[in-house]
Order: structure tokens, then C-alpha cells, then sequence
């Protein structure tokens, strides 16, 4: 079970995140989720896209400082209280997290979480055995 | 049992190295006096004469030489021989202005090459050794001053010259070679390129090595002598006085050995020029007291470090000079502080971390602000901000230890600290205080 996220150091300056996007949209990478964090003097752009060796490959030839983070994926469906109940299913198994985002898909009725967690393998067995369903980079190239 | 290449010289006593270096400093100074109306032009404005210069105790008499002199005088203002009488010329890189062209006769290119052979010998090289030189050879005085000295010692010489590093390594490996002769950087970059090749230390021929040429740090020397399996010997050398082998490391590897029979050394205050007793801190200044076609006197070089006569184990009665620690143009004074960038760089490389780094000084409400931007490696990059700030807080701790003011450290991208013709710019003073 691995969702994979690319994580890029982004240098605080005009320009540094377009110059970023423009890199993948040229060649053809599709970014399906996104997050930033950032500070006075840099950020960390993280990434999830549909095709993780050409935008490891594009981004780290023209220098950029990249790595891939194995993160958590989890399928939620699209009501109110869901994420709720992800996250409680962590904080009842001592699974301590770092940062998260979501987003949604364009066909199905369901929100997609991407988890940093210290521990993956506790946490994606928690969730499983709390009925959620959880996505890897194949599904993630699918959407 | 230590080797010496002159023994008698290398270990004649204090009061007789003085004896012998007044002798020659009184001919020498007359000499320059009569052939370089340059350097006459600047005692007659300092009132001095040679008949003033008795012994090496009026040596503070004399002007210093700067290396703005040596442009001014460029190329024969201070050839101090007809060029009919010259066989040679060196030259400086030219890195920071107008290059350095340096004259000399067969005798001064002889004793140069002693120099080199006494630094070989020190490091155990004898007719026994195959010693490979991988300093560049042409203008630059590396590979030229080793060559000299490796056959005047009667080593098996492969004059490589710099480059070419897969060539380098078959040499090595197929001849043997015992001592490699080379700058700091290059040896430690020879020796990654055996280490990803699958050698072993101990399958490495090489013994000894002798670096120099550029600064270099313990915490290199370290890495170098576990990678090649070799023991590190730091040379010390300038074109404006010779080349390499102005001084040179023995067993003890705690200083460098000065060629004191040839070359006159003195610390000053680099602010007023005054002399300052043994121990102290403070710009080194040489005299070339047998140099026949391009003889300095107190020439500054810029160099700042510390002499000491305290006894050697392996018996040389030489001066020893510690690693220089910095430039007197690069040394920035900091909230009043004495801040080298050769500090930062050993404090980086303890912490694991590459020396591509940048300070930047300014000055804000009258404080000085401290910043110091390094390259991180991609192997330390974390997807956490937490993680980069507590890199970035330990660094700055470690470089409070060793400088006593506090810095504020920034992680920035590997390769994006400027660079101006491939050499990194390291210091950016804001301040405009002049």
C-alpha cells in the first residue's frame, strides 16, 4: 500500500512557484493535489500528480532539491462528519501527524486525504480495519 | 627514523640560522638596491640605505612589498637580473587582477627544487618511491616546483599533471604510485573516484601526500588520509617568492617547517605594519634572501597566521608556521569580532554538510546583522518546516561555538549561492563603513 508525494524545496522568491508548474505542464504532468508550506525565507511545495518518475526525473534535471514522501491516502466520502471519523480512528490509536490536505475527484461523489503520519503502516492498518479505503499511486494515475 | 634531504641545514641551530640569514640578507638588499630602481625608489623615500641594514634585526626597516607593487611593476620592474641570465618564468592565475610573472635563474630554479625535495623527504619519499604529480604543470608553479624536487630526491616521477582523474587512477594503480603530489581538493577528489570504483584503502598503492596550494582544513586532511589510506603533508608556497616548498609538513603534521635559509619570515599587524613577536597573530611577510632574478623584500602576503620555534619531535630546527587561517582581505570584522570564512567552512563540513556557502553582512540600526546561507544536500532535504528550522538552529549553534557571535543560518537549494566565473562568491559585506 504506497501513495507516494513529491516533495519540492521552493526558494522565496518571484517567479520560484510558476516556474515549478510550467516545468510539469510541459511535460504533461497533471497535478491532482497540492499543499505548500511555507516560511519567511522558503517553502515546501508537496505534490501529488499522475506521473511521478517524469516529474521526479523534469524537476530534479533542472536542480530543484526534490524527494518523494511516502504518504497515506485515504478515500472519504463526500458528507459532513467523514473526515471526523478518519482522524479519530488516528488520534484513538496514538498516531501522531505532521500535515494534511485533501481533494476531490471529478467523477466519483468522494474527497480524496493525504496523510503525513509518523507511522504509515499503523496508521493505513487502523484505517482499513475502521472500514476506509485507501489509494496508491495506481489509482491516483487512474483519476 | 626521520629522513632529511639537507640535514645540516634543516637542523642547524637557532643562533646559526640568524647568523646565516643576516649574512645573506645584507647582500641581498644591496643587490636589489643596485638592480631594482623600483624598490631603491622606495627606500630613498623611506630614508633608508643598504649601509643601514647590518643584520636581520634592521629588517623593519626596510618597505614592504604589496602585491599592488607587483602589478604597477609589471612584468620587469623588479627583475633584478638581465633576462639574458634568466631561464624561467612562473605565473599566478591572475584570479584576483593582474597576473604575477615571476623571473628565474638556473640557481633560483636549483634551490627552488631543494625546497621541494626537502618537503618530499619529510613525507618519506626516497629514491625507493614512485611519486605521482598531479599539481598542473606550465605557468602554475605546482607541478613544475614537485617535478623538480621529485627527481633532485631520484623518485620515479609520473608528471600527470592536473585532470584527466580515470588516467590518474590507472597510473596510480598500474605503476604504484607511493606519494601523490596535488592540491587538497583534487586528492579528495581522486580519492571519491577510487572509493566509487570499489578500492579499498588498503588496496590503494599510495602512502604519502603533499597538498597545498589552496586553503584546506584538518577535517579534510582527515578524510583524505582515511579514503586514500595515506598519511596528508601540507606544503606551503607562493610564485611572488618561488612556488611551493616555501615551507613544508614533517611527522608531526602540527605546522609547516619554513626553508629559512632562503626565505625570511615575519608576522606583522596587517593595520600598522608593525612587527609582532613570536606567537602572535597577524599577516605573514617573507624576504627571498637567495633569489638572484626576481628577490622580494618583505613581501606581504596577505596570509594571516602564527610562527613558532617551539622544538620539533622530528628534529628540524626550522620555524614552523601554523595553516594560514584566513586572508587579511578576506577577514570581516563582525560585531567586533574576527570572523574568518575558512571557520565556517571547517564548522560545515563537521556538521556533514558541503562548504557551498555564502555570508552576507549588513548593518541595520547601527547592529551588524549576521547571515550565512549554505546549500543543503539532497539527501538532508525533509518534507517538514520543523525539520529545515531545527537543521538550520543546530548549525547555528555549532558556528556560535566556534566564532562567538551568533549567526542566522539559511538553508537554500543546492547550487544557488552565486557564482562568478565557476568560483563562489563567499562574502557579501552590505556595510558601507568606508
Amino acid at each position: 500500500m504506497s501513495l507516494k508525494q513529491l516533495t519540492v524545496f521552493v526558494e522565496n522568491k518571484q517567479g520560484a512557484l510558476v516556474a515549478i508548474t510550467d516545468t510539469l505542464a510541459t511535460h504533461n504532468v497533471n497535478i491532482r493535489a497540492l499543499s505548500i508550506a511555507d516560511t519567511r525565507d522558503f517553502g515546501i511545495l508537496r505534490l501529488i500528480v499522475n506521473d511521478n518518475a517524469t516529474a521526479l526525473k523534469t524537476l530534479g534535471d533542472e536542480g530543484y532539491l526534490i524527494n518523494t514522501t511516502d504518504v497515506v491516502g485515504v478515500k472519504i466520502g463526500d458528507e459532513p462528519g467523514k473526515l471526523s471519523k478518519a482522524l479519530q480512528v488516528l488520534d484513538e490509536n496514538n498516531i501522531n501527524m505532521e500535515y494534511l490536505y485533501a481533494f476531490m475527484s471529478r467523477t466519483e461523489k468522494h474527497a480524496y486525504v493525504v496523510l503525513r503520519v509518523a507511522d504509515n503502516a499503523a496508521a493505513e492498518q487502523a484505517l482499513e480495519k475502521a472500514g476506509f479505503h485507501l489509494i496508491t499511486d495506481a489509482d491516483v494515475a487512474k483519476l | 627514523m626521520e629522513r632529511y634531504y639537507q640535514k645540516e641545514i634543516e637542523t642547524l641551530p637557532v643562533e646559526e640560522i640568524k647568523k646565516l640569514q643576516s649574512e645573506k640578507l645584507v647582500k641581498q638588499v644591496k643587490h636589489v638596491y643596485e638592480n631594482v630602481p623600483y624598490y631603491r625608489d622606495l627606500m630613498d623615500k623611506k630614508g633608508v640605505k643598504p649601509e643601514d641594514i647590518h643584520g636581520i634585526e634592521d629588517l623593519h626597516k626596510l618597505p614592504f612589498l604589496t602585491k599592488a607593487d607587483l602589478r604597477d611593476a609589471y612584468p620587469y620592474g623588479l627583475l633584478a637580473k638581465p633576462l639574458k641570465d634568466c631561464v624561467r618564468i612562473q605565473s599566478t592565475s591572475g584570479t584576483t587582477g593582474r597576473r604575477v610573472v615571476a623571473f628565474y635563474t638556473q640557481k633560483d630554479i636549483d634551490l627552488w627544487e631543494d625546497c621541494c625535495a626537502r618537503a618530499i623527504v619529510a613525507a618519506g619519499g626516497t629514491e625507493e618511491d614512485v611519486c605521482q604529480v598531479a599539481y598542473g604543470y606550465g605557468l602554475f608553479t605546482g607541478g613544475p616546483g614537485l617535478n623538480g624536487g621529485s627527481h633532485r630526491v631520484g623518485c620515479l616521477t609520473l608528471p600527470m599533471s592536473s585532470g584527466n582523474t580515470e588516467r590518474q587512477i590507472q597510473f596510480m594503480t598500474d605503476l604504484k604510485a607511493t606519494i601523490l603530489c596535488c592540491t587538497p581538493s583534487y586528492a579528495a577528489y581522486i580519492g571519491e573516484t577510487l572509493k566509487e570504483q570499489g578500492y579499498k584503502p588498503e588496496d590503494i598503492p599510495l602512502k604519502a601526500g603533499i597538498f597545498g596550494a589552496e586553503p584546506w582544513t584538518e577535517e579534510m586532511r582527515r578524510g583524505i588520509e582515511e579514503t586514500l589510506g595515506i598519511k596528508a603533508y601540507d606544503i606551503y608556497g607562493l610564485t611572488e617568492t618561488s612556488g611551493p616548498g616555501v615551507a613544508f609538513e614533517c611527522s608531526e603534521q602540527t605546522g609547516m617547517h619554513i626553508n629559512e635559509d632562503h626565505f625570511l619570515a615575519e608576522i606583522i599587524d596587517p593595520d600598522t605594519g608593525e612587527v609582532l613577536p613570536e606567537g602572535s597573530k597577524g599577516e605573514l611577510v617573507f624576504t627571498s634572501l637567495d633569489k638572484e632574478a626576481f628577490p622580494l623584500l618583505r613581501y606581504r602576503t596577505r596570509d594571516i597566521c602564527v610562527l613558532s620555534r617551539k622544538p620539533c619531535s622530528c628534529g628540524r630546527t626550522l620555524i614552523k608556521m601554523a595553516k594560514p587561517m584566513g586572508r587579511t582581505d578576506d577577514m570581516l570584522i563582525i560585531r567586533g569580532v574576527n570572523v574568518f570564512p575558512s571557520q565556517i567552512e571547517t564548522v560545515l563540513l563537521n556538521e556533514g554538510y558541503q562548504p557551498n556557502y555564502q555570508i552576507v553582512v549588513d548593518r541595520v540600526n547601527n547592529n551588524d546583522t549576521f547571515d550565512v546561507n549554505v546549500e543543503m544536500n539532497p539527501e538532508q532535504f525533509t518534507d517538514t518546516v520543523s525539520g529545515i528550522t531545527e537543521m538550520e538552529k543546530s548549525l547555528a549553534n555549532a558556528m556560535k561555538t566556534m566564532l562567538g557571535i551568533n549567526p542566522r543560518v539559511h538553508l537554500v537549494a543546492p547550487k544557488s549561492i552565486t557564482r562568478s566565473e565557476g568560483k563562489a562568491v563567499r562574502v557579501i559585506d552590505k556595510r558601507k563603513l568606508i
